[in-house]
């Protein structure tokens, strides 16, 4: 237990550092830039959160990104009526998310496997349709929620004229670097929690329903207040990401509610490996890496790069390689994650866990036992 | 777990995590100070160095991607006249103008692209990484309003100009306008003061009207328009149905207006959307049938030649409006055209010639005011007088930053002589007649806000 406890403070360490330091170490990955660090936390938490339904109880759910949508909302609508204090919006984000997502989950609860599956995602439909189209005056629709010069905000003092005000907290602006402080921050808060979730009685009560949760009804526990708990918890995460989606740059998208956004949060989840701590936010990372970095090369930029070869062999390569950059950066990741699925089908922590057992060859054989149980990491 | 604290007693979890903050907070400090230490009198100042990226942000993919890549093409034609290569396009027609062919203020344009995926979420981060990771000093593009408007809002927090592309909707220039957006392309409200006549000669005094809406701004706005201009024709308007944008399938939307009582459909649809559902309006029947004693029509308000190839025969005959056609006579529509052509093989669109008229506008106005710095650029923008880009006189109006020019309104040809060759135009409207005042009720709310330069 203490070895286990000195591990999980170790782990949270490196987690932290890591983290916070990304703003050196993403340089060299052309990545370490103040919103692509902020979508790194933000989706990193996303994942963590949905990882506590996912890969503690092993139900799926496909609509999750509703949550995330509902956080949004809330929190531009607190800096819209009540101030561009951050703290107001996230709370509210995280409240109105954990209220919706407790109504969801009491009935798509109600079925397992499959069937909960198709529920959650009619019901993120239905909520994205709604912020489509049947709530446009709260929504706003297609065109999306936005701040205008002329919201009440009812707790700040009269902002100069002709300017929209910035998300701040108490003073600090909450966009560019500052912003992605903040969200590491609340990542790091949200990581330390569900470590300790992940080792709570609470948890292992929801490592045993995915296990077999037949066997935990006949030994007397009902388990539908565990789930519902754990969809709720993971639901209010979705909420916390998408408050801090709004306080990096405050407006909301129906499009956040999509069911594409939903799928991806599962890509995110096994991409990194589902039931590990780490693996959900290496999974975001990775999607998101992809998806700002990837599609913004161009044939202008491949040439730069190929630009020492001979004349023909740099065009040919050009062509080949455009096919896989730009609009096709989802080709590029499709390939990575049939890789990963079919070699690696424990994410990328899986991999590296086999490198780790290369090294420490004398403790290969307890670590490969510990590999096939759920809270190996 | 809770044994940690009083076995390793000289630190405890909460002693290590104030550590680590403080120690990433120490770690990354230098940054942050630093990040406006350099040119600290506005964002992405290019200072010394030898070139000036340009953030050309449009959909590659989703139901505008068509004009998205035509854009690109004018915004890489833009870049290239510029720099000097190639034959100068409109910058020999430009009046009046001070590009010299060596970029802009001496200074080569290089030029990053993004995909908008025709969604606000996307297009923001594109923009945002344009902007933080490549150091643009404007952002231009579109095809979507709801995209626009959203990128424009971004500009003005970011502190950069935004010049907007293919964007139609009142609310760009009207409720959404912003001090760091400008807009050249036309309106939904100049579409419906134009057509209004131009259908009341064709069409008679009665009708009644179907609209099918793309449901966002862009729709909502124009939808209004159309209804506030055929009504004042003495049309009725018989009902308006949103549909969503990237519907695909408009079957379901189409059936009801068949036994509507309604004798014209107005589609305030774009792109693919437009394709759609004009193909399978004509495929329903729509068009071979008689309501109230009236032949059943269609109108398309924003036309566009790319959206018009796309439809192939079912265009034919059919109304619409457009901001520039690439048949027009003048001298800078036919420069645009041959260097378009030569570079591509094909005419360029409507969506192409916007983003390039933008795209010299705006290294004009930097040229004008002598620097990259927002402010001084917007306002050597603000009510600025040109000609020669295709348009004739146009004026960007100080109040708005709209630009107020000429509309054309088209047909689908009956015998086109090419693929290329598939509207005519048949009116040129006005300036005087698609002007309105600032605070006309379908522009009001909105608040230009002051400039910003981000520093």
């Amino acid at each position: 237990m203490n070895s286990s406890a000195f591990k999980d403070t170790l782990l949270l360490v490196v987690f932290a550092t890591a983290i916070l330091t990304m703003p050196i170490w993403l340089k060299p990955f052309g990545a370490a830039y103040p919103d692509l660090m902020q979508r790194f936390a933000i989706y990193g938490l996303f994942a963590i959160g949905f990882n506590i339904l996912f890969g503690l109880t092993g139900y799926l759910s496909f609509g999750h990104a509703a949550f995330l949508g509902v956080g949004s909302y809330a929190a531009v609508w607190s800096f819209k009526l009540l101030t561009m204090n951050v703290l107001p919006a996230v709370f509210f984000g995280v409240i109105v998310a954990g209220f919706f997502a407790y109504l969801i989950g009491f009935i798509s609860l109600r079925r397992s496997g499959i069937y909960f599956s198709i529920l959650t995602l009619a019901f993120a439909q239905m909520c994205y349709n709604l912020a489509y189209s049947v709530l446009t005056p709260i929504t706003n629709g297609e065109t999306g929620l936005q701040l205008t010069l002329d919201d009440p905000r009812v707790l700040d003092a009269q902002a100069a004229a002709g300017s929209i005000p910035g998300t701040t907290l108490f003073g600090i602006p909450m966009t560019g670097i500052t912003g992605f402080y903040f969200c590491a921050v609340v990542l790091i808060i949200g990581f330390f929690i569900s470590m300790r979730i992940f080792n709570s009685p609470f948890g292992m009560m929801l490592k045993a329903i995915k296990s077999n949760q037949n066997r935990m009804s006949y030994t007397g526990f009902n388990t539908r207040p565990y789930l519902i708990w754990a969809f709720v918890i993971s639901g209010m995460y979705a909420g916390l990401a998408g408050s801090l989606l709004a306080v990096t740059d405050p407006l909301a998208g129906a499009e956040r509610m999509q069911w594409t956004a939903s799928g991806e949060v599962v890509l995110m989840t096994i991409l990194g490996g589902a039931g590990t701590l780490v693996g959900p936010f290496l999974g975001a990372g990775l999607i998101k890496y992809f998806e700002n970095i990837f599609s913004s090369f161009n044939e202008q930029i491949l040439h730069e790069a190929f630009a020492a070869l001979p004349d023909g062999l740099e065009n040919a390569l050009v062509g080949l390689t455009s096919l896989f950059v730009g609009e096709g950066w989802h080709l590029t990741l499709g390939l990575l994650f049939m890789v990963i699925v079919i070699f690696l089908p424990g994410g990328i922590m899986e991999g590296v866990r086999r490198i780790g057992s290369l090294f420490t060859r004398s403790g290969s054989k307890a670590k490969s036992e510990s590999s096939t149980a759920p809270e190996a990491r | 777990m809770s044994k940690l604290t009083k076995k390793g007693s000289q630190w405890s979890r909460r002693d290590v995590l104030k550590a680590t903050a403080a120690t990433g907070a120490i770690a990354g400090a230098p940054m942050f100070f630093t990040r406006h230490a350099y040119g600290a009198d506005y964002l992405n100042n290019p200072g010394d160095a030898g070139s000036v990226k340009l953030g050309f942000n449009v959909p590659q993919s989703g139901a505008y991607a068509d004009e998205g890549a035509d854009e690109l093409r004018a915004f890489k034609l833009a870049v290239k006249h510029l720099n000097g290569e190639g034959d100068g396009g409109m910058m020999t027609t430009m009046q009046p103008s001070e590009l010299k062919g060596n970029g802009i203020l001496g200074k080569k344009v290089e030029f990053v692209t993004g995909d908008t995926q025709t969604k606000s979420d996307a297009a923001r981060a594109s923009a945002k990484r344009m902007i933080e990771k490549d150091g643009v000093i404007m952002v231009s593009g579109g095809s979507s309003s709801g995209v626009a408007i959203a990128v424009q809002g971004l500009c003005q927090e970011a502190g950069i100009i935004f010049m907007a592309g293919l964007t139609h909707s009142n609310d760009t220039t009207g409720k959404d306008k912003r001090a760091n957006g400008f807009r050249h392309f036309f309106n939904g409200y100049m579409s419906g003061a134009a057509l209004g006549p131009v259908l009341e000669k064709a069409y008679g005094k009665e009708r009644n009207a179907y609209h099918l809406t793309a449901d966002y701004t862009w729709g909502w706005t124009q939808e209004e328009s159309l209804i506030a201009s055929t009504e004042n024709i003495g049309w009725q308007t018989q009902t308006t149905v949103k549909t969503p944008v990237g519907a695909g399938d408009f079957s379901q939307y189409i059936t009801p207006v068949l036994n509507s009582g309604a004798d014209t459909l107005i589609l305030n649809h774009y792109g693919k959307d437009m394709i759609n559902s004009l193909t399978q309006a004509v495929q329903f029947g729509l068009r071979d049938k008689q309501v109230n004693g009236n032949d059943f029509v269609i109108v398309v308000p924003l036309y566009s030649r790319l959206m018009a190839q796309g439809a192939g025969e079912n265009v034919k005959g059919i109304f619409g409006s457009t901001n520039w056609h690439w048949s027009l006579t003048d001298a800078g529509s036919q420069a645009f055209v041959k260097s378009f052509g030569q570079e591509y093989g094909f005419p360029p669109s409507q969506a192409a010639h916007t983003c390039y008229v933008q795209t010299l506008l705006y290294a004009d106005a930097c040229e004008r005011a002598g620097t990259f710095e927002p402010c001084q650029v917007g306002a050597a923008l603000e009510g600025h007088k040109f000609d020669g880009l295709g348009n004739g006189p146009t004026e960007y109006r100080a109040e708005d930053h709209q630009c107020f020019k000429d509309v054309l309104v088209v047909k689908g040809k009956e015998n086109p002589t090419s693929q290329f060759d598939i509207l005519e135009v048949v009116e040129v409207t006005p300036r005087a007649q698609v002007e309105y005042a600032p605070d006309h009720p379908m522009f009001a709310g909105g608040n230009l806000g002051e400039c910003n330069n981000g520093a």
